[in-house]
């Protein structure tokens, strides 16, 4: 009777799920495998294959690749300088990581834009330093720029956490054992923090794969993302069976992405999930 | 006896203005179990970590087996160290954290699967390389912790409290079994607890602290029957302190009661502090008594009756075999070698005896 009355708790939450992410995936599905006239098809997946589809999935792929590396690269450092500072400090510099995250995103993309353009800040002090100007703006340069900005606390979240876990007692028993500093990084900090890097590389290399908004804005339309695909035409053509079918597509490689990192997790001692 | 170890020589260290331990000095004998006993923040633990490398004196050197290694890093040092909480890689096997130290030696594999099988043996958990640290328990884990830093064949163990955390049965257990590895291993045991019976089960040399001074050092025996002063008595076992005015040699005034003891050189009329064990108190009847006292509370303790006698406005702690009710009005007498005398503190660093423990 208890338990009965406890599962009615989950009520509401199971009907917005319900509404808000089941049943839009039957009708993506729906629509993926349908004409316009309502008849079978599979020409909307498999028009991935078209050679401007495949292109900007390509693209996407690389960007994704790209800033997920270079996320990788500057948090993994940082990660470990924060969880070597005091406690107090760690705390202070963890919430001006989390800070523009408060921001709206549109906004610090749009912020971005400004900062990049020819008359933007950064070219107007570069100029008056006597140095050549920065033309990133529209290109797939200016794009993962802001990608890695936007996701880079998703990657050093998750790995200073796993570093922070690892007792001090560890890293002592490794040194007493005769350890000295590179196979201690190596042997002892790098496979304890796997579960964390696993966890950071998901929650950035998912979002910038999938990503639209900052191509279009940063990229000029220049840089055609599948998102970008996806988003004309759903919002352009009014092609809703063209878009479900292409956002399978990318949805396999999302799923597929995330499995292979919820499998590397468990290796690593701990699930993601 | 055997060559001096481990030498300690003016050892200080602070903490954030903390003074945790003072000028102490220390040697260690080969093959010694010495057990490091006080309270917590006594700096126990601090002597420890500096012996092992991982805290680094003031000032002062500590030398090991005639060189000086004050500044050498832990992973230079010839020592192992057994933490309190086991401190095994979540991430390996337990074979690879045995093997951890030896294969930073570059031992041939051949020799590495030996000195596992021949540890694992040791410490009687055969047949666990394959096991994950997860599905061990403490008692196994800190077994295998032992293993781990044994295979390097270290000169000397460091024991950070390691049966803290294992249950009595458990840590008497492991007591036995401490004993037994360190004879077969043949080398040098430094033990920190703040369990007084584990000190007096395992040890050859008891070293107590208090607030970073040694208060005494001898083996179990002689820190039971003859503690120097009242910390020490307080800490080692349960004990009646009294103050006290030593009349004469062998004569003592307790509590407006003269006592004949067996102590000299205490002067006269001097105030002193007077230690008698609880099991040394033996309840007479009322009139065949040095004092007179009525029966305050009982305790079954399973070997013996924990009895609280109130007489002459002292609690007195008596242990004894033969039951009391609350109430009874009893005699209490002391056998004159029963009677400890001990100098009131006077200097700095004998007064960290009078602080509680």
């Amino acid at each position: 009777m208890c338990n009965l009355k406890r599962q009615l708790l989950a009520g509401p939450y199971l009907l917005w799920m319900a509404g808000f992410i089941l049943l839009p995936v039957i009708m993506i599905f729906y629509y993926a495998f349908t004409t316009t006239s309502g008849h079978f098809t599979l020409l909307n997946i498999s028009s991935i294959f078209a050679s401007i589809h495949l292109k900007s999935l390509l693209l996407s792929l690389k960007l994704a690749l790209i800033c997920t590396g270079v996320c990788l690269l500057l948090s993994y450092p940082l990660a470990m300088i924060l969880n070597g500072m005091k406690e107090k400090s760690q705390g202070f510099i963890v919430f001006i990581f989390i800070l523009p995250m408060w921001m709206n995103f549109m906004l610090r993309i749009l912020a971005w834009k400004l900062l990049l353009s020819n008359n933007g800040v950064i070219n107007t002090l570069l100029e008056a330093l006597g140095l050549p100007g920065l033309d990133i703006l529209n290109t797939p340069s200016a794009v993962v720029f802001c990608m890695v900005y936007d996701f880079l606390p998703f990657m050093i979240l998750p790995i200073y956490n796993a570093m922070s876990r690892i007792e001090d007692d560890i890293l002592e028993a490794a040194r007493d054992l005769g350890a000295g500093t590179v196979t201690i990084f190596f042997k002892i900090i790098v496979p304890l923090t796997m579960p964390g890097v696993v966890s950071g590389i998901t929650m950035v290399f998912v979002p910038a794969l999938t990503s639209f908004a900052i191509s279009d804005l940063l990229g000029g339309g220049k840089v055609l993302l599948i998102g970008n695909v996806i988003e004309q035409a759903f919002m352009q053509e009014y092609n809703w069976n063209l878009g479900s079918g292409l956002s399978l597509v990318l949805m396999v490689f999302v799923i597929a992405s995330m499995a292979l990192m919820s499998a590397k997790g468990e290796e690593g001692g701990a699930g993601v999930w | 006896m055997s060559k001096r170890l481990i030498d300690l020589q003016h050892i200080t260290k602070s903490f954030d203005g903390q003074t945790v331990l003072d000028d102490l000095n220390l040697y260690i004998r080969e093959n010694e179990f010495l057990t490091l006993l006080g309270p917590s923040g006594c700096g126990k633990t601090t002597t420890l970590r500096i012996i092992g490398g991982f805290e680094s004196p003031d000032t002062g050197n500590v030398i090991f087996d005639g060189k000086n290694i004050t500044s050498l890093a832990p992973n230079e040092r010839q020592l192992n160290t057994v933490f309190q909480k086991y401190a095994l890689f979540p991430h390996m096997s337990i074979a690879e954290n045995i093997a951890f130290g030896l294969k930073i030696k570059k031992k041939s594999k051949a020799y590495i699967n030996d000195k596992i099988k021949y540890a694992l043996k040791l410490v009687n958990l055969e047949g666990f390389e394959k096991r994950s640290v997860d599905s061990l328990s403490g008692g196994q884990q800190q077994r295998i912790a032992i293993a781990r830093a044994i295979v390097n064949e270290p000169k000397v163990l460091l024991l950070d409290e390691p049966l803290g955390a294992l249950d009595l049965k458990l840590r008497q257990d492991m007591q036995y079994e401490l004993i037994r590895l360190k004879n077969e291993l043949g080398i040098t045991f430094i033990y920190v607890t703040h369990d007084q019976e584990e000190a007096l089960t395992m040890s050859d040399t008891i070293v107590v602290m208090n607030q970073g001074y040694i208060q005494q050092i001898g083996t179990p025996e002689d820190i039971y029957n003859e503690p120097t002063n009242a910390f020490v008595a307080d800490f080692i076992g349960e004990s009646n302190i009294i103050d006290g005015i030593m009349i004469k040699d062998r004569l003592v005034s307790v509590l407006d009661v003269t006592f004949p003891c067996v102590d000299e050189g205490f002067g006269t009329n001097t105030p002193v502090d007077v230690v008698i064990r609880p099991e040394d108190v033996e309840l007479v009847a009322p009139e065949a008594g040095m004092l007179e006292g009525d029966v305050a509370s009982l305790i079954f303790k399973g070997v013996h009756w924990e009895i609280e006698v109130l007489a002459h406005g002292f609690e007195w702690l008596v242990q004894t075999t033969q039951m009391h009710p609350v109430g009874t009005h009893v005699g209490i007498r002391v056998d004159p070698f029963n009677i400890q005398i001990m100098n009131k503190p006077e200097s700095s660093d004998e007064k960290a005896v009078e602080s509680d423990v």
